[in-house]
């Protein structure tokens, strides 16, 4: 499979060339144009998934589906624009002074490693080799946290690291646990960690290890989901990296670990015939949501309180996926694409916003749109969208979850419900304040890093408005995969 | 042959327990470290008995493997941090040390019983030694939330993965070798970050006291 090949080893190049020459001026068009055709090669093989069904590669190891082509195609573009609004952003920290020529290198190598990381997560067919990869990308970003070497951004990458490390060794318990089971129904030879041979042979698999197997994995890859209570890393991590990171890590990380949950839930569900896997997100979505909404108002923090806010949405997304019917799968998927889309154009106005002004602290921050109206309106656009305001896709989204649950489970739907009231008023609240009023700093750069922000808005206010046929099938596909 | 076998790994998984419990109790860093390079002999004996009962070549592989990184390279690699850093002992532990063994004890007994219903159903050679792993795995997280100093806090994470490692091979033949390979990888990896981590925080901190990593709050 060519486009396969194209798409693992163009970040893998990437990395190699940019932690040579990675300082060199040149080096961030070098980075966007790896991602850009990163993204044609992404294309590619998602029409080909498309077209003639599930592909294999690599001796089986990997598989592409349509599920993994859709957040395949995601991946790629967000790390496109990243890429695209991470050049102006590093020049203009290396003017302010935080950024040297060997940690621009260091930035950029990193960013193309975990861009690797995320395609190998999503593409690998071997459980094992996904959890390889899952951890490869917390080193990737661990030290990319910590780049400004101030004290509160170790802290951040510690605790990061930390966490992550010790979460996501519960999910290689969780995978030895399943291969164990496995073992017995596959044989030693025949690929016991392959999920495709485990899908055919879910049935069989013996619910009492594959149930204590899913515990561990939900908690391990939750803890880099960012669900209550293993979430508290996350925006930390969010606050002290620079911003185009934050944006990847919420616009990406937390959709790859969403997926290896996922992946795990399908054969969880199969082996077991009862919904417990279902259960148990629908618990920890219920209260991700709902503490995430209720810590948002104690931030001071920008980049903090929308740390939280992915969160919120993460749990939604494990809530809908918990209820398991199509329609809940179809939604979450969507709200999959729309969060990453808006908040990552979040973090970019944020981002933008805090180098001009010199601080990321809310209520030091004043009239941004008289600073610069692009990224006032497109913060308070961005807001409305992620609150969920119609007729951006979050919203869709969000709506097609509530209205399935009223059906399914009518009375986790009103504490949703309280949990998005909350969220919507602390969030219009806090943005609000920040961007009307008389201007507090100068007025901003005009660059191309506000290319991006434009972009991503308007594909999810497109989404909301007309979800072309083509997507919608495409989503409706990968929602066939996850069903029980 | 097969039973003495069997009584072999069982010995391994009672040494590795008994030197998880002593790493808790230990305050002295080079000591620790030196436990570190028996957990990691203890996994070598293991993955040999296993791979010559099993017939699973690819286990001396995986053997040959921990051999190299945990017996020599790491252990290398933490001595010469611990000399640079001119670090010897670590400060009290957050609960004293007779506390946690009696915590140590009890999540030992809760390991068993949480394993003991799915070890019956294990196929490999000493499935009961699956309740022994996971008790490491819980007693080297609590030695990682007890520990104030950050190169404690790195051992008991490493000694996590031991016993996941031997999770591993206990009770499933070993990971496929690109798997375990992956796996090696990434600790290694994770070991040298996390290295550089601890010279970060010395040089910003003066210390590496991790309770003064305590600034970003909730709130």
């Amino acid at each position: 499979m060519a486009a396969l090949t194209w798409l693992l080893c163009l970040p893998l190049a990437g990395a190699l060339t940019l932690a040579r020459y990675g300082d060199h001026a040149r080096a961030a068009a070098v980075n966007t144009l790896f991602s850009l055709a990163g993204l044609v090669a992404a294309g590619r093989l998602a029409q080909a998934v498309l077209a003639n069904g599930p592909t294999f590669a690599f001796d089986g190891q990997f598989h592409v589906d349509a599920l993994s082509a859709c957040l395949v195609v995601l991946t790629s573009f967000v790390a496109l624009t990243t890429a695209l609004y991470s050049g102006p952003y590093l020049a203009r920290e290396q003017v302010n002074g935080r950024m040297t020529a060997p940690r621009r290198r260091l930035y950029h190598a990193m960013y193309q490693l975990f861009l690797f990381t995320m395609l190998v997560a999503l593409t690998t067919n071997n459980l094992g080799l996904l959890w390889v990869a899952m951890e490869a990308a917390t080193l990737a970003t661990a030290l990319l946290v910590s780049v400004y070497r101030t004290p509160a951004s170790l802290e951040a990458a510690w605790k990061y690291f930390i966490l992550c490390g010790v979460g996501v060794a519960q999910a290689l318990l969780g995978t030895v646990l399943l291969y164990m089971a496995a073992e017995k129904v596959v044989g030693m030879e025949g690929g016991a960690l392959m999920w495709t041979q485990l899908n055919a042979v879910k049935g069989s698999l013996d619910p009492r290890i594959v149930g204590l197997a899913f515990a561990f994995l939900l908690l391990g890859y939750g803890t880099k989901v960012g669900l209550v209570p293993v979430h508290s890393w996350l925006p930390d991590a969010h606050a002290e990296g620079p911003t185009p990171i934050s944006a990847v890590l919420s616009g990406l990380l937390l959709n790859v670990a969403l997926y290896a949950v996922l992946r795990c839930k399908v054969l969880v569900d199969g082996a077991l015939g009862t919904p417990l896997a279902g259960h148990l997100m629908l618990g920890f979505g219920l209260l991700t949501v709902l503490v995430a909404a209720f810590m948002l108002a104690h931030q001071r923090d920008a980049k903090r309180m929308f740390g939280y806010s992915s969160i919120e949405h993460m749990g939604l997304m494990t809530f809908a996926f918990g209820l398991g019917v199509p329609l809940a799968n179809f939604a979450a998927l969507l709200h999959m694409g729309m969060h990453a889309l808006v908040k990552s154009a979040i973090f970019f106005c944020v981002g933008h916003a805090a180098q001009s002004c010199g601080t990321q602290t809310m209520a030091d921050v004043r009239g941004l749109v008289r600073i610069d109206p692009l990224l006032g309106w497109g913060l308070v656009l961005g807001t409305l969208a992620i609150a969920g305001m119609p007729p951006f896709g979050v919203f869709t989204a969000e709506f097609l979850l509530l209205t399935t649950t009223v059906r399914e489970l009518p009375w986790a739907a009103a504490l949703l419900l309280l949990g998005l009231a909350v969220a919507f008023a602390t969030l219009l609240a806090r943005v609000q304040a920040m961007v009307f009023g008389d201007a507090s700093h100068a007025p901003a750069a005009r660059d191309r890093s506000r290319l991006p922000i434009v972009a991503h808005l308007g594909l999810a206010l497109m989404a909301g408005l007309y979800l072309p046929r083509g997507v919608a099938d495409w989503l409706h596909a990968a929602a066939d995969v996850l069903a029980r | 042959m097969s039973a003495f076998a069997t009584q072999l790994v069982n010995l391994c998984a009672a040494v590795l327990l008994m030197v998880t419990f002593v790493m808790i109790a230990q305050r002295r860093i080079v000591t620790l470290i030196h436990l570190y390079t028996l957990q990691g002999l203890t996994l070598v004996v293991a993955a040999c008995v296993v791979a010559w009962v099993s017939g699973q070549p690819h286990l001396y592989g995986s053997a040959a493997l921990t051999l190299a990184l945990k017996v020599i390279l790491i252990p290398l690699l933490l001595h010469r941090a611990v000399n640079r850093l001119n670090v010897r002992w670590d400060v009290e532990t957050l609960i004293n040390i007779p506390t946690m063994m009696i915590i140590g004890i009890v999540l030992v007994v809760f390991a068993f019983n949480l394993t003991l219903p799915i070890a019956r159903l294990s196929v490999a050679i000493a499935p009961g030694t699956l309740g022994i792993a996971l008790a490491c795995v819980l007693l080297s997280f609590m030695m990682m939330i007890t520990r104030a100093k950050a190169v404690p806090q790195v051992i008991g994470f490493l000694s996590m993965e031991n016993g996941l490692f031997f999770a591993a091979t206990a009770a499933t033949y070993g990971m496929p070798m690109v798997v375990e390979l992956g796996i090696a990888l990434d600790v290694l990896v994770g070991l040298l970050i996390l290295g550089v981590f601890v010279f970060q925080i010395r040089a910003q901190f003066d210390s590496l006291d991790i309770r003064q990593l305590e600034k970003l709050k909730g709130d």
